[in-house]
């Protein structure tokens, strides 16, 4: 399944924490969103992997509080998948250069 | 070295919180998870803070390394049972400190603080207060840390691990991907060495996989068991986690992680380098 990018402005509110002043959007492609449960509410402490086309491991992060999370990558297609106490979760995303901001659900099995 | 030696299941750790003897620590880069709550009578180290020297660009030696544990406690006849998060790579760098400063009984957790969160196990904020012990730390055993030279050295002659991602091996990516892309060093990998991403050893849930499983994916990613080997990743971390594996784990001899890592070897001036997907010719 691949999903469009959620632009900022979108009805989903940005929850993303601010990035660095460093960093250089011009450069960077950024994958930014936020996990939440069935229920929409936020899933913070999930485990969110950063998986390439091949499926190869390229990164892990732990959700914030608020269920924020963010890789630094690079275009194309790549998989995020989430492990929690709340259940796991998977989603493919094409991204660009720029902020791509994504929500990824997570169910119990 | 073996499993039974070098490693401790979670389960096994939540039922020994209170042996006598035991020294639960956590190590992370981001020590806000430890503070945000632990494994109930853990103590922090902070990879940065705590490991590093904060002038030379070296983590801390013989001395710097004794006074730490002596004032956090830690006493040469305790078992230091370490953990932490991004699937234990800054616990098995301090393991592997532990091991360079010659520390007799150490052991990691399988799986950290991922398997600890994610089978819901108990957490603590109590910071506990350990009295302060005189430590003494030995020289430290070069038998286990490259440096620089001798990796150019090995180049074609030893087997040399690369242990970060596929795109950071093929020059695409600088850094991991949670991280900033912003070094100015040169991408690529050091020419002969082997992809093995470290993510290779570990299951999902953090934990490593059965012995059988490991000595296939090393094997077939063209390990020679007849030659040393040098692991190296980005600033030595992710390395320490393969070199866990290879010499704690499966018992391999003469295994040395390069803690210079590509953050060095790609800033040198004048070594090879190769890019792409292949490892490249010497």
């Amino acid at each position: 399944m691949t999903s469009p990018n959620i632009a900022a402005g979108c009805a989903a509110p940005d929850q993303s924490a601010p990035l660095p002043a460093s960093v250089d959007l011009e450069k960077e492609t950024v994958i930014t969103g936020f996990v939440n449960n069935a229920d929409g509410e936020a899933v913070g402490g999930a485990y969110v992997r950063l998986l390439d086309s091949s499926g190869e491991f390229t990164a892990e992060v732990v959700t914030s509080p608020e269920g924020v999370f963010r890789f630094f990558a690079a275009p194309g297609s790549w998989t995020l998948r989430a492990l929690s106490r709340a259940g796991n979760g998977e989603l493919t995303v094409d991204v660009t250069r720029g902020v791509n901001e994504v929500a990824l659900s997570v169910a119990a099995a | 070295m073996s499993r039974d030696t070098a490693l401790v299941s979670a389960d096994w750790a939540e039922k020994n919180l209170e042996t006598p003897g035991l020294v639960f620590v956590e190590v992370d880069e981001d020590t806000t998870a430890y503070d945000g709550g632990h494994i109930p009578g853990a103590i922090k180290i902070d990879w940065k803070k705590d490991l590093q020297d904060p002038v030379r660009r070296d983590f801390v030696n013989q001395e710097q390394f004794a006074a730490l544990l002596s004032e956090r406690g830690i006493g040469n006849d305790d078992t230091v049972i370490l953990y932490g998060g991004n699937n234990n790579w800054f616990a098995a760098y301090a393991y592997w400190y532990f091991k360079l400063y010659g520390h007799e009984q150490v052991k990691l957790i399988d799986g950290g603080r991922k398997k600890w969160e994610l089978d819901a196990r108990p957490y603590s904020k109590d910071v506990p207060s350990r009295a302060a012990t005189s430590y003494t730390a030995k020289a430290p055993d070069l038998s286990i840390r490259a440096f620089r030279d001798e990796v150019v050295e090995a180049i074609g002659v030893k087997n040399l691990v690369d242990v970060r991602s596929p795109d950071e091996f093929a020059g695409r990516l600088l850094a991991p991907a949670h991280l900033p892309q912003e070094q100015s060093q040169r991408a690529g990998h050091i020419p002969t060495a082997l992809s093995v991403p470290w993510s290779k050893a570990a299951n999902e849930d953090g934990t490593f996989k059965s012995d059988d499983e490991l000595a296939k994916i090393y094997g077939e990613a063209g390990l020679d068991g007849s030659k040393d080997t040098i692991a190296y990743c980005r600033i030595g971390e992710r390395s320490s986690h393969t070199w866990f594996v290879l010499k704690e784990l499966l018992g391999q001899q003469n295994v040395k992680n390069y803690d210079g890592s590509w953050t060095e070897y790609g800033s040198l001036i004048g070594v090879p380098i190769a890019l792409g997907d292949e490892p490249g010719k010497a």
